[in-house]
């Protein structure tokens, strides 16, 4: 079993270089709901703690939100929005991947001196954590487009998300905390926001918020 | 306990109903609705809670553990002697202030006022006053702490149509705010130390290196909610701008939650005997100068409720300045200071509360009169609002510290305290204490003089404006909520040797005293108790006395005619109202003594040619700490923000990416840490 974590531990790795990577929305979206997918796989899977009732249910939860109903959301929003369907780039494609691939290898440095509690992460899972929150972020930061600002607002918490899985079994209330802040990102972020922005400005290039600050 | 718990939810309860008229569309039936269900909720939660805490056995002390759903802290209730004291001018004055507001607000406007809203915001303030005074961990405290402080930002906003309340909210929701800061501040270092937040763990806590920061800070950050000089600024902003009722609210219960969290906060710096001598003598000088400010301002307003505001700032000094005694009295092992230091303070507190909101609803009802509290436009209004009068007067004599009223005791179990201070050792010792003493003596006799201004200027006389001659006075039932305050202080006046020996109870339950010093303390209470049956004996022969001479003027007179003539007149043939006294001119001679300390500013316009036509002076006297202090601070920090534009240009996924690097570097720090 545990061979089967790290497998889709690399899994998910691959698929955040893959998501720093594309260039079209849509294929962005299609990696997401992949990743959820994976989460979604994480959490059955007893690599990381025991397994129980509990924990199954999460995953239904995680695989209904993070891997059918924001992709789903996401992919709708999409054909509201009518425009160019690349992502606009500001950090472009290849320096994405680049970038990633140095979040990974500081998240690899990082474990190594990181004090923690030995048995408490399962080998690998602290590196892709960090990686999947700095591909977030790096995605957040690096293109132009508000939907996939969302997108990779979604992936920095997934991140945090799996940085969670080993102290589950300690603490639920954060986990709950998390559910609710993809609630947030469903309800406000796409909901208002995009809509609004693409109604206001006729765009969603946050490029030209510019002229909104103080 | 079981009652206490009642009366919160009560309160609750009554918060969530008003607050969801507020959401109603407003229209004169939810305004009325609003307004009874407001006051209703409140006097009936604060009745039960002045049962729950008054009732009973006094020094019974009860704690209460709710479930908690947060991940640090949990929901501990307490009452000890501490809390039940604190808790009667919360409880009392919520239920007074709530009659007298529904009364002034029944012809409120729905086009103009929430009153869902403003009654919400009410019983919100009452339940975290409540809950600060009840609550045993440090987290539901904070929380608490912060409902109590911003209930009054929406209830001091109550005019927004007007600027200045705007801005006077806006400076209250600030000061109140940084002093949160440095509470927080001081809970969290008292977290770390500890490594719980409970006041049942804290108080176990040996004192350490911190213990000297965490003093300062809980002195600062309470401070800052007594109005404890500097930090008194937004008093003398928010009780003007605020309605009466929720002025004479803030002033009589809202700030003793300050002076309550200074004395609840000593049980967290381990042994009272390992206090050093110098937290008294800071607290005692802050005090001190903190008095001396308030009433000297005071002294220099002519805005009566900015007068009161002022004044409230000189009391809290009065009160800081008995538990700076106390720490003292602890400090050098002298239990008789200790416990009277801290019984003048509680003591006063609870005087200050009952005086200081009968003439806040008083200067309500004068405003409600007249149209403006303004002292150079008054005069004249005890032929016109009798009844008013006579509260205003008898609010001025108690808060003037005059015997047989409340005030006097406070003050004279103060004295006691600081007379006793020949007993301590070292010459330099004694000079403090007797320094503040004739601090003290100054304060009182300028308090007189203030009150004697106050009344006068405002009651006596003639008239000043068209306005003050045309008040007609309410009809009695609607001062039927001042008469309570009233009644509290003639009672407590005359009946200080009681409440005395309560109070003293709680002092000796803060001191925790060896019972060695037992005999000195219980010999301190003694005296003073004798003290206080002397003055009631002498105040009771007094009123007797009094009330003698008015039957005997009334029989000599019962059958001469008596002839009207204009007050002050001084044999003028064709007296007007303008060469009255002044409150400016009342106060001349100790603007002379005091002037920079009054922060006085004149401004004349004479003409000066063979035949004058037009001249004026004018006297204000603004706040000079915030004009010198706060004023440049806050500019000083806006420029220094407004240099950091250069970092907000607007680029949304560049400040993201300062939080990108942040992360990292916090990462990388945490890890070198």
């Amino acid at each position: 079993m545990s061979a089967l974590f790290q497998f889709l531990l690399i899994l998910l790795m691959l698929n955040n270089l893959a998501l720093a990577g594309v260039s079209r929305l849509r294929t962005l979206i299609r990696q997401v709901s992949v990743q959820g997918v994976l989460l979604a796989l994480l959490l059955m899977l007893p690599g990381a703690q025991q397994f129980n009732f509990e924990h199954l249910l999460l995953a239904i939860a995680v695989l209904l939100i993070k891997g059918i109903g924001f992709p789903i959301l996401l992919r709708r929003t999409l054909g509201k929005i009518s425009g160019d369907p690349q992502v606009e780039p500001w950090l472009s494609c290849g320096l994405s991947v680049l970038a990633c691939m140095a979040g990974l290898a500081f998240s690899l440095w990082f474990e190594g001196r990181l004090p923690i509690q030995p048995g408490l992460f399962p080998s690998l899972l602290l590196p892709a954590a960090l990686m999947t929150l700095f591909c977030g972020l790096i995605l957040v930061v690096g293109r132009r487009k508000a939907l996939s600002q969302v997108i990779g607002y979604l992936i920095a918490e997934n991140g945090i998300f799996l940085l969670g899985i080993p102290l589950m079994s300690e603490e639920t209330v954060w986990f709950e905390l998390t559910i609710l802040l993809d609630v947030f990102v469903a309800v406000f972020v796409m909901g208002i926001a995009i809509n609004h922005i693409s109604k206001t400005f006729e765009s969603i290039d946050v490029g030209r918020f510019c002229s909104l600050r103080d | 306990m079981v009652c206490l718990l009642v009366s919160l939810l009560l309160l609750g309860c009554s918060a969530i109903l008003t607050g969801g008229i507020a959401l109603l569309p407003v229209t004169a039936r939810t305004t009325r609705a609003a307004n009874i269900a407001g006051p209703a909720g409140a006097v009936t939660g604060c009745l039960l809670g002045l049962y729950a805490a008054a009732g009973g056995d006094w020094s019974a002390a009860a704690t209460l553990t709710l479930p908690w759903g947060l991940p640090i802290g949990s929901c501990v209730l307490g009452l000890d002697l501490l809390t039940r004291l604190f808790l009667l001018p919360v409880f009392g004055l919520g239920a007074v202030c709530a009659l007298a507001g529904g009364i002034s607000l029944r012809h409120t406007d729905p086009g103009t006022h929430n009153l869902g809203a403003h009654w919400f915001f009410y019983l919100l303030l009452l339940l975290g006053m409540a809950l600060v005074m009840t609550s045993r961990d440090a987290v539901m405290f904070m929380i608490a702490w912060e409902i109590m402080s911003l209930a009054p930002f929406f209830l001091i906003d109550f005019n927004d149509g007007d600027r200045l309340v705007r801005d006077a909210s806006w400076v209250y929701l600030i000061a109140a705010h940084l002093g949160a800061v440095l509470l927080i501040a001081f809970f969290a270092l008292l977290w770390q130390q500890g490594g719980d937040t409970s006041f049942a763990y804290l108080s176990t806590l040996l004192p350490g290196r911190c213990t000297p920061v965490l003093f300062v800070l809980a002195v600062l950050g309470f401070g800052a909610k007594a109005g404890l000089a500097p930090l008194h600024v937004w008093l003398p902003e928010a009780h003007p701008a605020a309605p009466s009722h929720v002025s004479a609210l803030l002033s009589g219960a809202m700030i003793n939650a300050g002076l309550y969290g200074i004395i609840r906060s000593l049980d967290f710096f381990g042994p009272h005997h390992t206090f050093p001598a110098w937290w008294g003598w800071l607290l005692l000088f802050l005090g001190l100068a903190t008095g001396i400010m308030g009433i000297l301002k005071a002294m220099a307003q002519t805005h009566l409720k900015r007068m009161l505001a002022y004044s409230s700032v000189e009391n809290m000094g009065l009160m800081l300045m008995g538990t700076g005694i106390g720490l003292i009295g602890i400090a050098s092992d002298n239990a008789w200071i200790a416990v009277l230091g801290f019984a003048g303070s509680l003591l006063h507190m609870l005087n200050h509360a009952a005086f200081k909101a009968l003439l806040f609803l008083c200067a309500g009802e004068i405003l409600h009169a007249v149209g403006t509290v303004r002292m150079d436009q008054l005069g004249g209004l005890q032929k016109r609002l009798p009844m008013v009068g006579w509260l205003f007067a008898l609010g001025a004599v108690a808060i003037a510290c005059l015997p047989p009223l409340n005030g006097f005791a406070g003050e004279l179990v103060l004295i006691l305290s600081l007379v006793k201070g020949t007993a301590l050792a070292g010459v330099e010792n004694q000079l403090g204490l007797f320094t503040a003493l004739t601090g003290l003596a100054l304060i009182s006799g300028l308090a007189a003089a203030t009150y004697s201004k106050a009344y006068g200027t405002s009651f006596l006389g003639e008239p000043r404006t068209g306005f003050a001659a045309s008040a007609v006075s309410p009809a009695w039932p609607t001062l039927l909520p001042l008469c309570i305050p009233a009644l509290v202080c003639v009672v407590v006046g005359l009946a200080a040797p009681l409440l005395f020996a309560n109070v003293a109870d709680t002092a000796l339950d803060i001191l925790r005293l060896p019972l060695a010093q037992r005999a000195q303390a219980e010999a301190g209470i003694a005296s003073c108790g004798a003290a206080l049956s002397t003055t009631t004996v002498l105040g009771l022969a007094c009123a007797a006395l009094t009330l003698l001479f008015v039957l005997l003027r009334r029989r000599r007179l019962g059958n001469s005619p008596v002839r009207p003539a204009s007050t002050w007149g001084c044999g003028y043939q064709f007296a007007t109202p303008r060469i009255q006294y002044t409150d400016a001119s009342f106060s001349e001679p100790t603007a002379k003594l005091f002037s920079s300390a009054m922060g006085l500013k004149a401004s004349r316009q004479r003409d000066d040619s063979y035949f004058p036509q037009h001249g004026q002076f004018v006297l204000s006297a603004p706040d000079r700490l915030r004009t010198h202090l706060f004023t440049p601070l806050f500019e000083g920090v806006e420029r220094a923000c407004n240099a950091l534009k250069i970092v907000q240009h607007g680029k949304i996924h560049l400040y993201i990416l300062y939080i990108l690097a942040t992360v990292v570097a916090l990462l990388i720090w945490g890890l070198h840490a």
